[in-house]
């Protein structure tokens, strides 16, 4: 089973969608409640940076099932600006918006596994994984 | 999709009711502040039941209210929070300092209540 859905994000309704997407894909998937809402709480984060710092970009969920467990697979991708100290954006509040600077190292500690590749003038992808508790 | 906002007694009661855009919550804090002058609230309950989720945009926006709306001379409080969305928040480092929060509507009320009788029969 391999099911994916794409949403791009530009403008803040996409946000809902993508993070609705996320939370539905989960569902099917057997997640509880509570890690749906993980999902869709980290979705959102990122999701938001794409519109925000970027303008424009796409947001796929995509259930993985191998043999020994179900997962959801978050990709975010855009064309934008990119992040030239990662690092430093992946701390609890370095923001250059005068946000909270929460959305990246937030959306990292909700989901097990947490990616990001980036450079000025390359774009941004971002991608997150999710496991199910006890297939 | 705007939130209604309804009156009882003193206080406004501002009940989400599905998932909300950043603009929807931008545009309830302009309501809001706007209102507690209009019809001289004295307190606001922010019903957030229905909230698929709370991230860093919507808890900034729901602080912003409850520090405008005070600046305005209203309490305000968050009530509705479920166990998911607040286990979220908690992981992403979101919180509401400074703002008060109740289980639920009826919990919001006599918060309220209890809170602004003290502050305005002292007086
Ligand atoms: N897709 C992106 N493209 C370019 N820069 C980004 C992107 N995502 C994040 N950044 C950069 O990384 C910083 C940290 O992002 P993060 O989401 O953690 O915080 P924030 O967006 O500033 O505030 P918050 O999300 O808490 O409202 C941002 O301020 C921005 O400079
Ligand atoms: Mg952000």
């Amino acid at each position: 089973m391999r099911e994916e859905t794409l949403q791009p994000v530009s403008s803040d309704v996409d946000i809902v969608s993508a993070r609705q997407k996320g939370r539905e894909l989960a569902a099917k998937a057997g997640f509880s409640e509570g890690d749906q809402t993980v999902i869709a709480a980290a979705i959102s984060e990122i999701a938001r940076n794409i519109l925000m710092y970027a303008k424009r970009g796409e947001v796929s969920v995509t259930l993985a099932n191998s043999e020994d467990r179900i997962g959801v697979i978050v990709v975010a991708r855009d064309q934008g600006p990119g992040i030239s100290d990662v690092a430093r954006a992946l701390q609890d509040g370095y923001s250059t918006s005068g946000g909270l600077g929460l959305g990246l190292p937030g959306a990292r500690r909700l989901m097990d596994e947490f990616e990001i590749h980036s450079a000025p003038g390359q774009g941004t992808t971002v991608t997150m994984k999710k496991w199910r508790r006890s297939a | 999709m705007e939130v209604p906002i309804l009156k009882q007694g003193h206080f406004l009661i501002a009940s989400i009711q599905s998932a909300l855009t950043d603009a929807d919550l931008s545009q309830l804090r302009e309501a809001l502040v706007l209102r507690v002058g209009k019809l001289r609230a004295r307190g606001v309950i922010v019903d957030v039941t229905a909230l698929d989720v709370m991230d860093s945009f919507a808890v900034r926006t729901l602080r912003d209210i409850a520090h405008m709306t005070r600046l305005r001379g209203a309490e305000t409080v968050i009530v509705g929070i479920q166990p998911e969305v607040a286990f979220a928040m908690v992981q992403l480092g979101l919180t509401l300092k400074g703002v008060a929060t109740a289980l639920d509507l009826e919990e919001g009320l006599a918060f309220l209540d209890r809170f602004t009788k003290e502050r305005f029969e002292r007086a």
